[in-house]
């Protein structure tokens, strides 16, 4: 089978059922989303950053970093349940995996557009990865890996649609493993910078891995719902039980997230640094209250969690709506989580500074958002128009 | 015996003590002494070096450089003047706007015994030497410089993340636009210090002499004395992110 040519591995993979001008039209339209969103981004090069972003020197990162986590984020936790599914194979969400490991492929990738653009020389940054490493950035262990990551997915993802079983294990494995530490690299990008003590300790690297399993169980809820809405079809047995499966995981992991979340905010108003204390007060009554309160709280947390009941872990739809409100939560939360901790001047004090500085993402940031939520769009139609029966296959191995 | 009986005991007198009791008696004085006395001494040697601990000061053998450059700012005696702001951006050619300068003067109002003074903080990149803008760096295009400790940039490695910019406790880096990379004070490594020059330019253009660059190693330097003077009480920014800054504050 691995040696029979692209076309051929195309045909007894694609899902000829989807072949239609309604999918067409919707492909074209995240298609051109992604080249409309991501100009946006390309623009900075030609006038500048600084021409282009509304970060500064006191708030130098901003919404594209924070959807670059979100996304490299969701990527991990895909990737992990997929991996955990193919390695200990009797899980019941095996059946779903290689939409997911697809589908943390796309993610990353949505990831890298995102911080392709917000880093200001790319180009030196793939020659002095390489020439100058630097082994104690966390930044560069970050990058190193999740390219690893990607890398062994894509291979694993070969190794699925040609049916190269043992390929796909244990590039899979490989790949899950470099993601997690790519994960927690991405925690002690914030983690280890004392100057600043919203993010500075040992908690965000756990409560990013944590993130993780929510927002990868959310997400496989969430796709698996949407690849049979647009078939417009009923899921098998089978695989709604893999879809229950991934929903239970993600309300454990919701009710542990936010107990994470709880004592996190708790610890910065019963003593250390004060800058701390300010940064959380952005979030609990301060400009970023309403993101936090309403959009990380309620849409994220609580009435996904309601939904859940709701639904009582048997309705598939209820479940796919509270996963996309939880991926909603998310992605504000990793935007608070990066405003907050740069909101705060560190010349507190001086020069009439505010207690909080002013950043609104520019509308060519937003457009780098639409864009790189448009590539896990398109990914995802072209994915289940592609590959489609790879990813409905009972056995995958 | 029973003490009650021992009151009853006439008093021999010390004439019949043996002299090996005395002696007995005299070591046993001395040892109490002695411990004492050695705990007194201890006690002022921790002293000392617990002093050499929680300092902001290196002491001796904590200078990893040959030539371990420092500042130290009078604070009370800058006047706002800006003369070090032009002269910085002259020397080194810091472009205008975009949040770029690398020194600057920083001001606040302070009210003290009901009479408002202004006060006036120069502050610039405080060449730390745990700096945490080196260690996040993916591409080692900051680093400090073997030989004085200065943390300079190799802009053509620098890819624009500006981690090091977050991670600065001091907010004491800003993206250059001209060279589109990431730039600092760099104590005029280049413009001055390469050329022979003793100091930099915010130093030598300052008429308050509140600036004072030079080897904080070097016994014979201004700032050495300054430093180890007794009656100076010397601080430093952010102590408790334990960057372990270079530039030291001090009221003339």
């Amino acid at each position: 089978m691995a040696n029979n040519s692209i076309t051929t591995i195309f045909a007894q993979t694609q899902d000829t059922r989807l072949a239609t001008p309604g999918m067409n039209r919707a492909t074209i339209f995240f298609l051109i989303t992604i080249v409309a969103g991501l100009s946006c981004g390309v623009a900075s090069f030609f006038f500048g950053h600084e021409a282009i972003y509304n970060n500064t020197r006191e708030v130098p990162w901003g919404m594209l970093i924070s959807t670059y986590a979100f996304w490299a984020i969701t990527s991990t936790g895909l990737c992990i349940y997929a991996a955990i599914s193919h390695l200990f194979g009797g899980t019941r969400m095996a059946i779903v995996s290689n939409r997911m490991v697809w589908m943390s492929i796309v993610c990353i990738l949505a990831a890298f557009a995102t911080i392709g653009v917000e880093i200001a020389s790319p180009h030196r940054m793939i020659i002095y990865n390489i020439l100058s490493p630097n082994p104690t950035s966390n930044i560069w262990w970050m990058g190193t890996l999740y390219g690893l990551a990607v890398g062994c997915m894509i291979v694993e993802f070969f190794g699925i649609i040609t049916g190269l079983a043992r390929i796909a294990v244990i590039l899979g494995t490989a790949g899950a493993v470099a993601e997690v530490l790519a994960n927690s690299c991405l925690g002690g990008v914030f983690a280890t910078l004392p100057g600043r003590p919203y993010w500075y300790g040992g908690q965000l690297p756990i409560y990013f891995l944590t993130a993780a399993f929510l927002s990868g169980a959310a997400a496989t809820v969430l796709f698996n719902h949407l690849a049979y809405k647009i078939r417009g079809e009923e899921m098998s047995e089978a695989v709604k039980l893999g879809v229950k499966s991934a929903g239970k995981a993600m309300t454990l992991v919701l009710v542990l997230y936010s107990v994470a979340t709880f004592w996190r905010l708790i610890m910065y108003y019963v003593g250390g640094a004060e800058l701390g204390r300010i940064a959380a007060g952005a979030l609990i009554t301060g400009p970023l209250s309403v993101n936090f309160w309403v959009l990380e709280v309620c849409v994220g947390l609580i009435i996904p969690l309601l939904l859940i009941i709701l639904s009582r872990l048997e309705n598939v739809g209820m479940m796919a709506l509270a996963g996309l409100l939880i991926l909603v939560g998310q992605f504000v939360a990793r935007y608070d989580l990066i405003a907050a901790g740069l909101l705060v001047p560190a010349s507190l004090g001086w020069d009439n500074v505010p207690t909080y500085l002013d950043y609104v993402p520019s509308i060519f940031e937003f457009g780098v958002i639409i864009g790189s939520i448009s590539v896990v769009a398109f990914g995802f139609l072209m994915g289940e128009r592609v590959f489609g029966k790879v990813f409905d296959q009972k056995e995958h191995h | 015996m029973n003490i009650k009986d021992l009151e009853k005991e006439e008093n021999e007198g010390i004439d019949t003590l043996p002299s090996e009791e005395r002696r007995k008696f005299l070591k046993m004085g001395l040892a109490v002494t002695g411990v004492f006395l050695g705990g007194s001494v201890l006690s002022l040697t921790a002293v000392k070096s617990a002093r050499a601990v929680d300092s902001v000061i290196p002491a001796e053998g904590q200078y990893p450089y040959s030539k371990h450059y420092g500042m130290i700012m009078r604070q009370n005696n800058c006047v706002d003047c800006e003369k070090c702001l032009d002269a910085c951006r002259e020397t080194n050619h810091v472009p205008v706007g975009h949040g770029a300068w690398r020194t600057t003067i920083q001001e606040r109002l302070t009210t003290v015994d009901d009479v408002e003074q202004r006060e006036f903080r120069p502050i610039l990149c405080n060449h730390c030497n745990r700096p945490p803008c080196v260690r996040v760096c993916p591409t080692k295009a900051t680093y400090k410089d073997p030989e004085t400790g200065i943390v300079v940039m190799d802009y053509k490695k620098c890819i624009g993340c500006k981690t090091c910019m977050a991670a600065c406790p001091y907010n004491a880096r800003y993206f250059n636009h001209d060279k589109y990379a990431i730039d600092k004070c760099n104590f005029c490594i280049d413009t001055r210090l390469a050329q022979g020059k003793k100091d930099t330019a915010c130093v030598a253009v300052c008429p308050a002499k509140v600036r004072i660059f030079g080897d904080i190693k070097d016994k014979s330097t201004e700032i050495y004395q300054l430093l180890h003077e007794p009656d100076n009480k010397i601080w430093v920014l952010r102590p408790e992110t334990g960057a372990l800054p270079n530039v030291f504050y001090m009221n003339a």
